[in-house]
Formats: structure tokens, C-alpha cells, sequence
């Protein structure tokens, strides 16, 4: 249903903002349990929340769910969640790295930041999927991504809480699929199920 | 598709020019970023070619190995330089708790702050030392790679718009006084009050290529670690393990852990959440 070249996909990046929670519930708890391919997220979040993200969305899945850690290697059937007030970013070696720097587009973690280090370490064999948000963080992420190949998806404005940051993404004209989150979880799903 | 392919190659490219340059800093002016996590320094390093308006990192290099103002500009680029006071709260509620009551039982401390940037978290111990009546016994060694930082750090003003945040750390940290009775406020800075510097010593240091300069009760570096990548951390780590003494602690940031690096057996944890270890007086090294 969703054409080819998807079963090269390594990883897949979500960025995401206000009304993330849900959004995410819903992908998270419709992917398959043996869905083997890593998950790199970025959702902005108050900087006092702790680990209440990976905790929280660990409660809908068969796979791992944790806070990502510096210098630790991406594996399969794991999730990671970038920390409150920490930059996540993918080096070559496909490792993960965090960062203090400065806040990117008012936000840190930035999901510009993550979805362009993962663009250049994983090139066309990224999934990149940006969600409900109140800003245009990502969009520059999703650019860089699709320069290099990689795959990009934006949740259907209309189907989102709040639709600037999929709208932002879908005006730079580099997005190719809009969805809503139900076809995700199937985007997802089938694309898993090719690989295998 | 061809357009991919092309734009995999200037990646490629790019990659390869900044392996290039980091040698070639070090090689010309002795600071090693080789073995930093490279995700973060090239982004510091593109950006900083754009604002120079120029078209590859190689043009950028030709700059910077022959004029030392850019490499100053670079050093601020690749330095660490966001930080606040009582960053952590808990982390310094966990000193207060855990920490100060063993500083207590010495006559005289020794504590180093490793990666100190612009000193805003040595200022926040200074003054928790010296609510706990520790300041007079105190040398507090503060260090950093860039001397523009430390310059920074040594003059103690910051602005006065994070007053606000900071008070609020340190209401959180389980401060004892009123945060306001420690700068006095100027225009749009706050000025710290100057005895809070007797005892600290700010110095260039580079925990890449420079080694142990003292014995140490206590060390802090926070938010450091997590630039470099194994190899260099666990020598970094080493190092700090030699220069505590026995029975030192060590805190690290939030995100940083000793559980699998090459010193975990030489410490124990004191607090596993806030990161804080100590020396264990038995150990290999």
C-alpha cells in the first residue's frame, strides 16, 4: 500500500509537541511486538518532568522504552526517548549523544536537531515522522532529511491537537506522506512486515 | 534520486573535512577535540562557516590555522558555555545531605570543579560552603579550557534577568538564607558578592590534555562527560580518580554515570539519582 524502497528503513525519528502525549499513545500502542526496527523520539517537554515520558508510554508496548543515554548504541525493538532539557542527537557510528546547548527553535531537546544528525548518520534509510505541535521546530529537520534520501511523514493537520508543526513541515514541501495517525500505526506496521 | 546521492557525497566530504580540522587544531594550537562527540562539534563548526560566509569547512580551516582570533572564536563555539546557578536543585540538596556532613569532619577541603565555563555552579557551591560554615576552610579549584569563560567567571556578574530562575534553584536546593543577600543588583547586572572568591581559584585547565594538578576531596563536573565519547571519558574519569582522595566524592551530571565505565569498581554511589559517588578507600588504582 505504501510503495517501495520502505524495507530499507534502520530507524525511525518522531518529533513532536503539544498534544505529543496522545499522538504518541496511539502510534506506540498499535506497533506490532516484534516491530524490529529502532525508535527515536523527541517530544518537548517541561524540563522538571523527569522520566515520566518513557514510564508513561512503556505502559502501551511490548518494546523497550527508555530514556536515552550518552554514548549508548541504537539497538532493535528499542525505544528512546530524548531527556527533558537534553539535545538527542544520532552520531555516525549510530550512537546516541546528548547535549546542554543553547535551546534550538525555544526548544531542548530540539527535534531539528535530532532529525538532522539522524538524516546524516542513517541517510535514505530513515523514517521520519513529525506530529501534533504549536511550533515549526522539525521542519528544518525534515529538509535535511529528505536531501538525503530519507523518507519523511507529517501527521494530517486536521487530525492533529494542535497543526503548526505538521503544517510548518508540509509548506516546505518536502514531506511525502500526510497521514492520519491511524495510517501511521498501518504506515508502520506494513513496513515492518516487509523487512521481516 | 541522483540529487541523494550527490547530497550523501558533500556529506561525506564534509566528514572528512572535519576529521581534517580537528587535527589540524591540534596539531597547530594543542586543543584536542578529537575524541568529542562528533554530532555536535561539526554542527558548531558548519554554523560558525555560514556566519563566516564561507563555502566549505576546508575554506573555513585555511582561516582559522592562520589567525588565532578565529580559533578563539572556535574555542568559544566548541566550549560549554549554558549553565545556571543551582542547576539541579536536588543535586545540591544530595551535597548537603550526603556530602557536607563528611567535609565537616576535615580540617581542611580541597574540591576541584572540572569544566567550570562561565563559574555560575561554582558560585552556587561557594555559597553552600559557606552556609555550612565551610568556606574558611575551603580551597575550591575552578577550571575550564577557555579562558574567555574563566574571565567571565572571575568578574562573578551575570544578568540580572536569570535572578529570577536562580532564586528559585535555590529556594529548591535547600538554601538556608535569602538568595538576594548574595549579589547586589546594577543596571541590568547582578554583581555576586565578592567574598564568596576568597577561596576559589579559577585556572585554564584541559581535562583532554592536561593531568592531575592536586589532591582533591571532592570533585565536580557536571555535564562535561557527555561531549566526549568512551574512550575519552574513561580517561578523563581516570584521572579524576587519581587526583581524589581516598574517600573523595565525585558528582557528575545528571546523565552521567560511572555504571559502565572503566573506574566503576574504584567508587561506590552515593546517591545513584543526583550522581554522586565516592572513592572507595580500597582501590585498584
Amino acid at each position: 500500500m505504501f510503495g517501495p524502497g520502505l524495507d530499507k528503513i534502520k530507524a525511525v525519528v518522531i518529533g513532536t509537541s503539544a498534544g505529543g502525549l496522545r499522538a504518541l499513545k496511539c502510534i506506540i500502542e498499535k506497533l506490532p511486538a516484534q516491530f524490529d526496527i529502532p525508535i527515536l523520539i523527541v517530544q518537548h517537554l517541561s524540563p522538571q518532568s523527569g522520566s515520566f515520558l518513557p514510564n508513561y508510554l512503556g505502559q502501551f508496548t511490548h518494546l523497550q522504552v527508555k530514556e536515552a543515554e550518552p554514548n549508548e548504541p541504537i539497538l532493535n525493538g528499542y525505544v528512546y526517548i530524548a531527556p527533558a532539557n537534553y539535545h538527542l542527537l544520532v552520531e555516525k557510528d549510530k550512537k546516541l549523544s546528548l547535549t546542554v546547548d543553547e535551546k534550538v527553535n525555544f526548544s531542548r531537546p530540539s527535534i531539528d536537531l535530532l532529525f538532522e544528525s539522524a538524516a546524516e548518520a542513517f541517510l535514505d534509510q530513515l523514517l521520519a515522522i513529525l506530529l501534533t505541535g504549536a511550533n515549526n521546530d522539525g521542519a528544518k529537520g525534515i529538509i535535511r532529511i529528505h536531501q538525503l534520501g530519507g523518507t519523511t511523514i507529517a501527521q494530517h493537520p486536521e487530525s492533529a491537537e494542535v497543526k503548526t508543526m505538521p503544517q510548518s513541515a508540509i509548506e516546505t514541501g518536502n514531506i511525502d506522506w500526510v497521514l492520519h495517525l491511524n495510517e501511521i500505526s498501518v504506515f508502520l506496521s506494513q513496513m515492518a512486515e516487509k523487512k521481516s | 534520486m541522483d540529487s541523494h546521492k550527490q547530497n550523501a557525497h558533500l556529506l561525506h566530504v564534509q566528514d572528512v573535512e572535519t576529521e581534517l580540522l580537528l587535527e589540524a587544531i591540534f596539531r597547530v594550537y594543542g586543543y584536542d577535540f578529537r575524541n568529542y562527540n562528533r554530532a555536535h562539534i561539526k554542527r558548531r563548526i558548519v554554523q560558525r562557516q555560514n556566519q563566516m560566509g564561507l563555502d566549505s569547512i576546508s575554506a573555513f580551516q585555511h582561516l582559522l590555522l592562520r589567525d588565532k582570533e578565529v580559533m578563539k572564536q572556535v574555542l568559544k563555539d566548541l566550549s560549554i558555555n549554558v549553565t545556571e546557578m543551582f542547576r539541579d536543585p536536588p543535586f545540591y540538596e544530595s551535597m548537603r545531605k550526603e556530602v557536607v556532613p563528611v567535609l565537616k569532619t576535615y580540617p581542611y577541603i580541597k574540591t576541584w570543579h572540572a569544566g567550570c565555563s562561565t563559574g555560575e555552579e561554582v558560585y552556587s557551591f561557594a555559597i553552600l560552603l559557606k552556609e555550612e560554615g565551610l568556606d574558611k576552610r575551603t580551597q575550591i579549584y575552578a577550571t575550564d579550557f577557555n579562558p574567555a569563560a574563566l574571565e567571565v567567571a572571575r568578574k562573578g556578574i551575570y544578568p540580572i534577568s536569570r535572578m529570577k530562575e536562580y532564586t528559585a534553584n535555590y529556594q529548591k536546593s535547600g538554601g538556608t538564607q535569602s538568595f538576594s543577600d548574595y549579589f547586589i543588583a546594577k543596571y541590568d547586572a547582578a554583581i555576586l558578592d565578592q567574598s564568596l572568591r576568597h577561596n576559589i581559584v579559577f585556572a585554564e585547565h584541559n581535562l583532554v590534555t592536561d593531568s592531575v594538578f592536586a589532591e582533591v576531596n571532592l570533585i565536580i563536573c557536571r555535564n562535561v562527560l557527555i561531549y566526549f565519547d568512551k574512550q575519552l571519558q574513561n580517561k578523563v574519569l581516570q584521572m579524576f580518580s587519581e587526583s581524589l582522595t581516598k574517600n573523595g566524592y565525585l558528582g557528575l551530571g545528571s546523565k552521567e554515570s560511572l555504571m559502565f565505565s572503566a573506574v566503576k569498581d574504584e567508587f561506590e554511589v552515593v546517591d545513584a539519582e543526583q550522581k554522586i559517588y565516592r572513592k572507595k578507600i580500597q582501590s585498584a588504582g
